[in-house]
């Protein structure tokens, strides 16, 4: 039986009678926002990272897990050791078993990851209404226009329009695929108090998630921006010697020289 | 014909190793200073050293990615993005593995079609023409395995798709199913046995290359003018001179394609490879890598049955005539030595078949929009007829073009490219 499923599956996919693409389709275009990390000369705005790095520890992670981003991480977002030890040792993990056999536990560490808010999907969907909260550790990457993706759907819920049948527990947003999300509007104005007294408008901490996010997905942007610019440097330089080079040799060929006879 | 010339080198551990094994001879004889070439090749003559160094490029790359990578179901996301954070320069070797497939069958595509255009496949050529449809077989089932190793949404249903095409196939084709998968679905076997053989292939393309490379040596370059050799005055030695010219070829393909690594390494890819795979979750599309895209849009394009009409007998029904289609559109080029009639080589000198060649490179983007596209609207008909024109090219129009096309005077020779038609 399974594999006539799997055949029908992929006889779907194949022949496109894809039904829940039709959803998918019907999402409206992120709004278009510009981002410091764009363009070949982008950087993270380190500033907002760490205002998105606080919302995120203060909203996001009460559902969202990070599964790939590590408290040592935060270095590079300009804090201090001693302040990312302090964070880590807020937490408690679970290191191994003791002699008994027991799980041990202990104190976070900055080479922890960070805790997920939950211990299974199970647990997780039974929090949240039968839905899983996606982790976010790849989120910016893994939506197409994923910054303006995250930031369109953090500001974008409204109410849904009179024809628009709304399951219960859910909320109106047209920028998820389908229309109807299982996450609640997270973001309130002033739901966070931000250290550098930036005024948490609900815009303001959705653009500052993406900066943490954005980085969090593509830790190493940064350097790969400043690589590749010497390595196009080097690539561009090099090539231009290799046309004159290239000429040179040539140059007797072009002007009908027999290699093999001429002397 | 080729001459083999022996080596004598000055240096004298050089002669002491030549005179035991003669591989400086043999590298002079197929690529260096023993090698006669056409002094006339043009810049699409750079593509065949660029999917060589290429395959060079990948094979160098992807030996360190294996090592750190875990192929393992609830391991392998996890052990590419500990790839991507925190293995050194990590996500430079895996962003140039990744594009690097993208950028090898941009070089071998502009290289098939250089062959198309230039009647590279012609006598004496056809072997090496041969061989190099066999490189670009394994190339794609490398590629389409290489994929699947993240595990990601896009890996896990692409290859759930691909592996089920074979189950049109058949009496045979539902055991052969099993087989790819090791079991009864796409699971850990699966990603075991890719990684296998994703490691395996592309050391058998190499060794294709090298029968590839043999066959060019015996068989000589083709040239732009589609004519013989007739004298030294037509020939240069490869080397220095059409190893400066594929290096500096080389140098802008690397620029473009250092661009990409270093400023946009995701373009190419489907941001749902990004989401662990989840065989629960079927993604809202499924998508191929652009460069299969044309065939994808080959096999969707069939979606009626072969029968009797007016009854309900069918003889091939919808799903096995669109595999088929789809492995014939790559396999018809074996016979293309002897599907194309005329006797003239190079589309230089066929005024008709380039209008012909033209529509084919056109129908070939065409095709690979259709394949990125929903089988919905307009689509699903542009795709027939797109595949339609790709099979009447091979079948109907180089077979018939050859004998009722009147082609232009040769040149008397590469050396003097003076048209002699004046007679």
């Amino acid at each position: 039986m399974k594999l006539v499923k799997n055949i029908a599956i992929a006889l779907t996919a194949a022949v496109g009678l894809a039904g829940a693409s039709f959803a998918a389709g019907a999402a409206k275009h992120p709004m278009q926002l510009e981002w410091s990390f764009e363009g070949p000369f982008g950087q993270f705005d380190m500033q907002s990272a760490q205002r998105g790095w606080q919302v995120y520890k203060q909203v996001c992670s009460n559902c969202h897990s990070l599964k790939y981003f590590h408290f040592r991480n935060l270095a590079d977002l300009g804090y201090e050791e001693d302040m990312i030890k302090a964070w880590a040792a807020e937490y408690t993990v679970i290191d191994g078993v003791d002699d008994a056999g027991d799980p041990k536990e202990r104190p976070g560490l900055p080479q922890d990851v960070f805790p997920a808010p939950f211990p299974n999907p199970e647990a997780a969907a039974a929090s949240n209404g039968g839905a899983v909260p996606p982790d976010l550790s790849l989120m910016s990457k893994a939506r197409h226009d994923g910054p303006n993706y995250i930031y369109s759907l953090l500001t974008g819920y409204e109410d849904a329009p009179a024809d628009h049948e709304m399951p219960a527990g859910k909320s109106y947003n047209p920028y998820f695929p389908g229309g109807a999300i299982s996450m609640a509007p997270p973001l309130a104005e002033g739901v966070v108090d931000y250290e550098d007294g930036t005024a948490a408008t609900a815009e303001q901490m959705s653009k500052d998630v993406v900066m943490f996010l954005t980085y969090v997905a593509e830790p190493k942007l940064v350097d790969r921006h400043h690589m590749g610019l010497k390595v196009l440097m080097f690539l561009g330089i090099l090539t231009i010697v290799l046309y004159l080079s290239m000429k040179k040799i040539w140059k007797p060929i072009k002007s009908g020289r027999n290699v093999y006879e001429d002397k | 014909m080729a001459e083999w010339n022996a080596a004598k080198p000055k240096n004298a551990v050089a002669a002491w190793v030549e005179e035991r094994l003669p591989i400086l001879s043999l590298v002079n004889n197929v690529v260096g200073v023993d090698t006669p070439t056409p002094r006339n090749l043009n810049y699409w003559w750079n593509f065949g050293s660029l999917a060589g160094l290429m395959l060079v490029v990948q094979i160098i790359s992807g030996v360190v990615l294996a090592m750190h990578y875990t192929p393992h179901t609830s391991l392998a996301f996890d052990s590419v993005e500990r790839i991507m954070r925190d293995v050194n320069y990590g996500w430079l070797i895996r962003y140039m593995h990744a594009n690097g497939a993208s950028f090898f069958f941009i070089a071998v595509y502009t290289h098939i079609f250089r062959g198309l255009y230039y009647g590279s496949y012609k006598a004496p050529r056809e072997l090496l023409w041969m061989l190099g449809v066999v490189i670009f077989l394994l190339m794609m089932a490398t590629a389409f395995m290489g994929y699947v190793l993240p595990w990601g949404q896009m890996s896990f249903w692409g290859a759930t798709v691909i592996t089920n095409l074979f189950s049109a196939i058949p009496v045979v084709g539902e055991s052969i199913v099993t087989l790819l998968w090791g079991g009864f679905s796409v699971d850990n076997p699966t990603l075991n046995r890719f990684f296998s053989l994703h490691y395996l292939l592309p050391f058998v393309i190499a060794g294709v290359v090298i029968l590839h490379l043999w066959a060019k040596k015996i068989s000589d370059s083709g040239n732009p003018l589609g004519i013989d050799v007739k004298s030294n005055a037509d020939q240069i030695p490869f080397h220095p001179f059409y190893t400066i010219k594929d290096a500096f070829g080389a140098g802008v393909f690397f620029f473009v394609f250092a661009a990409f690594i270093f400023y946009m390494p995701n373009v190419l890819g489907h941001p749902d490879n990004y989401i662990p795979a989840d065989p629960m979750v079927t993604p809202a599309s499924i998508v191929p890598e652009w460069y299969f895209l044309p065939f994808y849009a080959i096999l969707r394009s069939i979606t009626f049955d072969i029968g009797i009409p007016f009854t309900d007998i069918v003889f091939i029904p919808a799903k096995l005539l669109g595999v088929l289609a789809m492995f014939a559109s790559i396999l018809v080029w074996l016979f293309l030595p002897w599907l194309d009639t005329s006797k003239v080589r190079s589309g230089k000198f066929r005024p008709t078949f380039r209008w012909f060649f033209l529509f084919l490179v056109i129908d070939m983007f065409v095709l690979t929009v259709v394949g990125g596209k929903k089988p919905e609207g307009i689509w699903p008909l542009v795709g027939l007829i797109g595949t339609a024109y790709y099979f009447a090219y091979f079948l109907v129009i180089l077979p018939l073009l050859g004998k009722i096309e009147k082609t232009l005077p040769l040149p008397e020779s590469i050396a003097n490219p003076v048209v002699k038609a004046a007679e």
